[in-house]
């Protein structure tokens, strides 16, 4: 039977606890309005992938597992299709709605 | 991978693996949503804005109670190993319990703006975020019908081998869900309010 990684009471403790604080603070710096608009988007953006970053890790366990870890290879690849279809299908779109008006 | 040397098969498992990729896939289709509604969010053909509609308190709500799901669903899977029955099946309930309330202050944002005359048919924007947030909450809703499923074959057959693999399946479906809630809030709430 493939390995089932279960992981351990620090990392979701330790998971749970940024989260949450990550969230508060990306929640508290658009209510209270306290970036300029471009630091902002990015401040958020910046605050949002760190928690991704941080379940996939420590909730999703992606650095478990023996080598080579096909799990972190594949979810590299999406990663990259991902980027790549959102990216640029907004700048297309933007382009369109530039060019077009 | 190793083999499962039993009387009925030599086939190597892989369904963890095989369900990992799948979520995979689920987020490509979610980051296409996302692009989608990123494109879309100003389309409101006369009607009100992102900002004007949502309740930013009420999304802060439901990423907290969505988190404190993940977490709980975490911490069921540490009594597996252990083969503890109780920590498995009541950090699962509170797990559901989470789940439950968060899809009823979904209903309610959607409520809202139902009441406002409103609806996906109205204009692309609208259209654009029931896709996101719609298709997120049936995920959510699969999870809720498969926590009792699994909590049964649990109770029926024991910590077997195949039980522990549905529940480890269950588990990276629900942390996944939250993967996706947590660009689903930035995304939507925090950037396509203001």
């Amino acid at each position: 039977m493939e390995k089932i990684e279960y992981g351990n009471l620090r990392s979701y403790v330790f998971g749970f606890v940024l989260s949450l604080l990550i969230t508060l603070l990306a929640y508290f710096l658009v209510t209270k309005d306290l970036l300029a608009r471009p630091f902002l988007d990015a401040a958020v953006a910046f605050l949002t992938l760190g928690q991704a970053l941080l379940q996939l890790v420590l909730f999703l366990d992606l650095l478990k597992g023996e080598k080579p870890r096909w799990n972190l290879i594949v979810f590299l690849f999406m990663l990259l299709v991902a980027v790549i279809i959102v990216f640029g299908s907004v700048w297309i779109m933007y382009n369109l709605s530039y060019n077009l008006k | 991978m190793s083999q499962t040397h039993n009387n009925h098969s030599h086939v190597t498992s892989n369904t963890i693996f095989g369900f990992w990729v799948y979520l995979l896939t689920d987020c490509m289709m979610f980051a296409t949503f996302f692009a989608t509604y990123a494109v879309l969010h100003n389309n409101t053909f006369g009607g009100p804005s992102a900002k004007e509609l949502f309740d930013i308190r009420l999304a802060l709500g439901e990423t907290i109670i969505l988190l404190c799901s993940s977490f709980t669903c975490g911490l069921a899977m540490l009594f597996a190993p252990k083969r503890n029955l109780t920590g498995v099946v009541l950090l699962y309930v509170l797990t559901f319990i989470f789940g439950v309330v968060f899809i009823a202050m979904q209903s309610i944002e959607f409520s809202s703006i139902f009441a406002k005359g409103l609806s996906w048919k109205s204009n692309g924007f609208l259209s654009s975020y029931f896709t996101v947030i719609g298709v997120h909450s049936l995920h959510i809703i699969v999870g809720l019908f498969m926590i009792p499923v699994f909590l049964l074959q649990l109770f029926l057959y024991g910590f077997t081998e195949v039980v522990l693999r549905r529940l480890t399946c269950l588990r990276m479906y629900w942390h996944f869900l939250y993967l996706i809630w947590i660009f689903t809030f930035a995304i939507v709430y925090l950037i396509g309010s203001k």
